[in-house]
């Protein structure tokens, strides 16, 4: 049985919560004031995700700034990062340009945030 | 050049200002910004979490700003960027400089002030050592990565724990740096819990509360810095110095509100919010001259800033129709436990008000509290309050019949 510490988002509150780990199972959750704490550290211990934001370079100068359509699971944000950065972009950009599709097939696309006009 | 409504600044308090001042009535409204570009800071905040209370949904900053620019050219709203204001009189004349307009000056019916704030620089923390290169705020250091693509180090240490900072830190990480620490001279961060724990332990980035930099090492560029922990008067323990290797110091020390030209018309400046002193319809002690978003008092979020701004841009067209009568006023005042209160003073107008206000101290398990005199006027229970959240409390305008004391207090 493995102890895991985290901190709730929900509210500003911020419940320490520790859950009891059996492997990827969890097994008891503790500390939290709320329903929505528990749901937050389940999803939390089982399936981390974030959506991720960065910039991607434009052909001819600058940067795009773009995110993830959806959450990505948070253990694949650095190898993300990798292919994001090795792409270039073509003006013009619209905001929710599709950029990179379904980014190392998580089913998820890169899309921009903001706009690049063409020269 | 002639407007109803002139507005300084283009970034999302200016823009929200400008979109409520056209809608309600005023005909020419002419926004005066400094950068070239619309939407001010948020440009370079490429991070989401914007616009969950105006729009109900996660945006990132340039997509929250994109929303207040489209609308602002649906509503024929005149934006000079590029464009400098030099001096405002009190009599609403502005002079501005800049390529469409070259030096010339705009008489205006109103006026919204809505400059922002300025981060605190190295130069105001004092900190011993040399002016080596690698010590930038983390607003510029994050202009530089995510609106001009440079890297400003590989090894960081920040002092501060503001959210830029924290959001800073995972920016910084993401690019391949290694962020070594983020220190805090209080007990407690400053920034939100969301960005602490998405930030800082998501990456094992170590928060040290009760920590300040002490020195700076390095000639040319930053070698490292001394830092130590500090008792509870902020004064570094002489014993607990350490040095840490880094190229680069990110400072994130907290924002001071712009108001050089509040300050050259003679506006009053609130000396704790470092703002002008406004009513509740976000005028200042000049009439006609209005001020809103973060120059009259640091946001949170971004959304607050687009309601109040809105209020203000609204109350400006509104002046222009008002016929002049003399307003009834009822000053508020921050009580035990709060470090100032927005409004400074309430118009006595028959409208219904919200009172914003930050705690001085993280306090659990408490009521938020407005009472004329000892009449209790609001009331709100509290699970946590924080230094670093805004506070809110609303109140009838039947019930002000003096000064406003607003209050925290045991539950």
């Amino acid at each position: 049985m493995e102890t895991r510490n985290l901190t709730c988002i929900v509210c500003p509150l911020g419940c320490e919560m520790t859950a009891q780990m059996d492997g990827r199972k969890v097994v008891s959750i503790s500390g939290n004031t709320c329903k929505r704490g528990e749901n937050y550290a389940r999803a939390e211990l089982t399936d981390p995700r974030r959506t991720l934001t960065t910039t991607m370079r434009v052909k001819g100068g600058g940067r795009v700034s773009v995110k993830s359509k959806d959450t990505l699971p948070k253990g694949k944000l650095f190898e993300c990062m990798t292919v994001i950065n090795a792409w270039e972009v073509q003006p013009p950009v619209k905001i929710g340009d599709v950029l990179i599709k379904d980014i190392m097939g998580l089913g998820v696309d890169i899309v921009a945030t903001s706009r690049i006009n063409g020269v | 050049m002639k407007a109803d409504v002139a507005i300084v600044g283009a970034g999302p308090a200016g823009l929200a200002a400008a979109i409520a001042a056209k809608e309600n009535g005023a005909k020419r409204v002419v926004v005066i910004e400094r950068e070239s570009h619309l939407g001010g800071i948020l440009n370079q905040c490429i991070h989401n979490g914007f616009g969950l209370h105006v729009f109900g949904e996660e945006l990132t900053g340039p997509e929250y700003a994109a929303r207040f620019e489209d609308k602002a050219a649906a509503l024929d709203i005149t934006c000079l960027t590029q464009t400098m204001v030099l001096d405002i009189s009190p009599s609403r004349v502005l002079t501005v400089v800049g390529p469409q307009t070259g030096f010339c000056t705009i008489e205006a019916g109103a006026i919204v002030l809505a400059m922002g704030c300025r981060e605190r620089s190295a130069g105001a923390l004092m900190l011993p050592g040399g002016r080596p290169a690698g010590v930038l705020t983390a607003g510029t250091a994050q202009r530089f990565v995510n609106i001009d693509g440079y890297m400003p180090g590989k090894e960081v240490v920040i002092l501060g724990s503001g959210d830029i900072g924290l959001i800073m830190a995972r920016r910084m990480t993401l690019e391949g740096a290694h962020v070594k620490m983020v220190l805090e001279l209080m007990p407690f961060s400053g920034g939100l819990k969301r960005n602490i724990v998405q930030c800082l332990d998501d990456y094992n980035i170590p928060l040290k509360l009760s920590y300040t930099v002490t020195r700076i090492h390095g000639a040319k560029r930053v070698e490292g810095v001394s830092i130590a922990a500090v008792d509870n008067k902020g004064v570094p323990i002489k014993d607990t110095e350490e040095y840490v290797a880094c190229d680069t110091l990110l400072l994130s020390v907290g924002l001071i509100p712009e108001n050089e030209l509040s300050r050259g018309m003679d506006i009053k400046i609130d000396p704790v919010t470092g703002g002008p002193e406004v009513d509740s319809h976000m005028q200042t002690s000049i009439k006609g001259v209005f001020a809103c978003g973060n120059a009259v008092q640091v946001h949170d979020l971004v959304d607050f800033v687009t309601e109040e701004a809105t209020r203000a841009g609204a109350a400006a067209a509104r002046y222009l129709f008002e016929e002049d009568k003399a307003i009834a006023y009822c000053p508020t005042k921050a009580g035990t436990g709060i470090r100032y209160v927005v409004p400074q003073r309430l118009r006595l107008d028959g409208d219904k008000k919200t009172l914003f206000f930050r705690v001085t101290n993280v306090f659990k398990n408490c009521v938020t509290v407005a009472r004329c005199g000892d009449k209790v006027i609001a009331r709100k229970k509290r699970l946590v309050c924080t230094p670093g959240e805004m506070e809110s409390l609303c109140i009838a305008d039947e019930d002000i019949q003096g000064d406003v004391i607003v209050s925290v207090e045991e539950a």
